[in-house]
């Protein structure tokens, strides 16, 4: 059995990879299909760090919950593989998923308070998670661990015998992951975790959250609206736009030179409190609905740099030197062919 | 016509506050009194300039949300005034004082009748969350038009045409295809648009945003910056910006005002502020704030513990349990009044 704080000093890095391919869900509804995510596919290296950016509705939180397998009942997986460790999570069966939920992946959630029952001391519900995942069996031992875990996350140990509502919103969270530690997962998923704390508190977190997983060496998937903390959090970034993964790429590269015209608004329509101040660009228009999204790319009818074949076939993976687009018109680099891309598409389909 | 000369100057207050304190009382039960007070609002004075944005920023619990509602009249100070300089040319002499060179402002807490009905049609509000500020059974034209219907403002023909004219505006066009929909029909960024429509309607001088834009995505959050910003400049609208976000604050204010648990503990010119911080509560905040810049490492965030609400706080520095270089005089004087540091630049601490 490793021990967490063993791991801190041995730094042990990197356990298993993750791979996402194809990855389709849907939201039945009464107004109709939603289509949430569609085919995105990513691989994440043992131990690597991946940030997920788009905005509300683009399909970012729905790809953490088919990854824990906890999507909501009018949710649907259609398609995809889900790999962690040679083992395809969209594959198994509940008692197989639920052993794999928390051992294997953890998840870090927004509101922190949902997460934990009100009626139970933290310490005695990580304490109870530990022994339900038989990582230790003696209450004492699992009581220990636990201790050891507050240390990490720089939670003062009596906060052990508190109650959820007892804690501010920082230690909550905090107190989160530690439970989500708690079973040394290869992957932990971190959806919004410092979206409603303060900035001062926000920035412990950010820090404590890196620090841990880099020493544990654990992969961590972290979903953002804000690009500022993936700029400082991860080493690669995904750009999601309605449903679709449109950009990947080593975070220092996409954010030098991004390569989807979307991309490229969300950094300029960010502001920043250094450097330079340059005015703000504004997108025109809205997120598309996703019951019925447009034809060809998804970002046509917003895209200042849109032309006919935009609109009417998606968009081919750009390669360039670490990472992709797909865009009939990336930011730098060569356009693709669509003589040649039709052609391949053609051979593919045959 | 009192003093109208000089009314439009550019560095004249249009609002003034004077040791405005808010107290609320926790603790207690049905019939023993309250055990203690939250100062949420600590004696605070300060100048809102006409037709300028004063941003105020600060962390949840620091008091900002209940300045703003003081300023509307939304919440009644425990303690202080708050002077507000009317048009020139309404009369009424009650409650009126000397506001400088030109012009007189009003201690709101006097105002009533007319005279109250006309501070609530010249101060106006928006608030963050587009969601819960509407009525969802009521049309975009039945939101908007509400404050005219409270001022008596119009007759329904001429009020459609007051709504027209705001939704264009606020960029909903035509505004015939929004008038009679509902608010669920409406994505946050136009609700948000809405929302800024019902506060312009009956041409008010100042609007308090509070966190206007911290619901919304980055692509439609700079749209409705934008469109405040205009708004501001072809009407002649004096902003107070209430938002927890620095790098807002910098695009949409020409001075910033931190609050600190209560207190104002810096103010000045935007950008002075933002690369002279003297407050190391100020110098905290700044440093915390992520860039977008996977290249740029920020400064250690210097500062101890967490925030706590300040109930019955002691006589001293209101920053002293957290402050990274207090000393014994931090401790044993009363918190420290703001000081000029720098020309336009006040702060209020000891050891800057």
């Amino acid at each position: 059995m490793r021990d967490p704080v063993a791991d801190i000093n041995g730094s042990v890095r990197g356990r298993a990879a993750l791979s996402v391919e194809g990855l389709t869900m849907h939201y039945l509804t009464r107004h109709g299909t939603v289509r949430a995510v569609d085919g995105v596919s990513f691989g994440l290296e043992p131990g690597g760090s991946m940030g997920l950016v788009g905005e509300s509705g683009c399909g970012k939180s729905s790809i953490a919950l088919s990854l824990m397998n906890l999507l909501p009942d009018n949710g649907r997986l259609i398609s995809g593989r889900v790999i962690l460790g040679g083992e395809d999570l969209l594959a198994m069966d509940s008692s197989e998923v639920r052993d794999f939920r928390w051992r294997r992946i953890a998840m870090v959630f927004q509101a922190a308070m949902n997460a934990m029952d009100p009626v139970y001391r933290v310490g005695d519900q990580i304490v109870e998670a530990i022994q339900n995942h038989g990582l230790e069996t003696r209450k004492d031992a699992a009581r220990d661990r636990v201790a050891r875990l507050f240390d990490v996350v720089g939670l003062a140990r009596p906060v052990m015998t508190r109650f959820p509502h007892e804690l501010s919103g920082g230690m909550r969270q905090r107190a989160m992951i530690a439970m989500a530690l708690s079973c040394e997962p290869d992957l932990i998923i971190a959806d919004e975790p410092t979206t409603a704390l303060d900035v001062i508190v926000q920035d412990r977190i950010l820090r404590e959250l890196k620090r841990i997983q880099q020493e544990l060496g654990m992969s961590m998937l972290y979903i953002t609206h804000d690009i500022a903390v993936v700029a400082e959090v991860t080493e690669r970034t995904g750009v999601m736009y309605a449903g679709q993964l449109v950009e990947l790429g080593d975070t220092a590269q996409l954010f030098r030179q991004p390569m989807h015209p979307y991309s490229g608004a969300l950094l300029s329509s960010f502001p920043s409190v250094v450097g330079e101040k340059r005015p703000l660009e504004t997108l025109a228009g809205e997120p598309p609905n996703l019951i019925q999204p447009p034809p060809g790319c998804r970002f046509h009818p917003r895209c200042p740099l849109a032309t006919d074949i935009c609109r009417t076939v998606m968009p081919p993976r750009v390669e360039f030197a670490r990472g992709w687009a797909a865009c009939w018109h990336p930011l730098a680099g060569e356009e693709p062919d669509p003589e040649l891309v039709a052609e391949e598409a053609a051979r593919d389909g045959a | 016509m009192t003093g109208a000369a000089g009314v439009n100057g550019p560095s004249e207050a249009l609002v003034r506050v004077e040791g405005m304190t808010k107290l609320f009382p926790v603790g207690g039960g049905l019939l023993r009194g309250p055990t203690g007070y939250v100062h949420a609002v600590d004696g605070v004075d300060f100048d809102i300039l006409r037709q300028e944005t004063l941003g105020l920023v600060g962390e949840s619990g620091s008091g900002k949300t209940t300045v703003g509602r003081l300023l509307v009249k939304l919440l009644e100070p425990t303690e202080g005034r708050i002077l507000f300089r009317g048009s020139p040319e309404e009369s009424g002499q009650d409650g009126r004082e000397s506001g400088g060179q030109s012009g007189w402002m009003v201690d709101t807490a006097t105002l009533k009748g007319t005279g109250l009905k006309e501070f609530r049609r010249q101060t106006q509000m928006v608030f963050q969350d587009p969601y819960e500020s509407m009525n969802p059974r009521r049309t975009v034209f039945d939101t908007v038009a509400e404050p005219l219907n409270v001022q008596g403002m119009g007759t329904r023909q001429q009020r459609l045409g007051r709504v027209s004219e705001l939704l264009g505006m606020v960029g909903l066009t035509p505004p015939s295809a929004y008038l009679f929909r509902f608010p669920h029909e409406l994505s946050g960024g136009q609700r948000q648009r809405v929302a800024i429509a019902r506060a312009l309607v009956v041409g008010p001088s100042f609007v308090v945003a509070d966190e206007p834009t911290s619901m919304l995505d980055v692509s439609i959050r700079t749209g409705i910056m934008t469109l405040m910003q205009e708004l501001s400049d072809r009407l002649g609208i004096t902003y107070l910006y209430v938002t927890h976000d620095l790098a807002v604050a910098r695009y949409m204010c020409r001075r910033i005002a931190v609050m600190y648990s209560g207190k104002i503990v810096e103010l000045g010119e935007t950008e002075e502020l933002l690369s002279h911080p003297q407050h190391p509560y100020t110098r905290a905040l700044l440093s915390a704030v992520p860039v977008p810049d996977p290249g740029y490492r920020r400064e250690p965030v210097d500062i101890r513990g967490e925030a706590t609400a300040a109930v019955d706080p002691p006589d001293r520095c209101r920053f002293y349990d957290r402050c990274p270089v207090r000393e014994d005089v931090c401790r044993d004087s009363p918190h420290p009044l703001l000081e000029e540091k720098s020309p336009g630049h006040t702060s209020a601490c000891y050891r800057v």
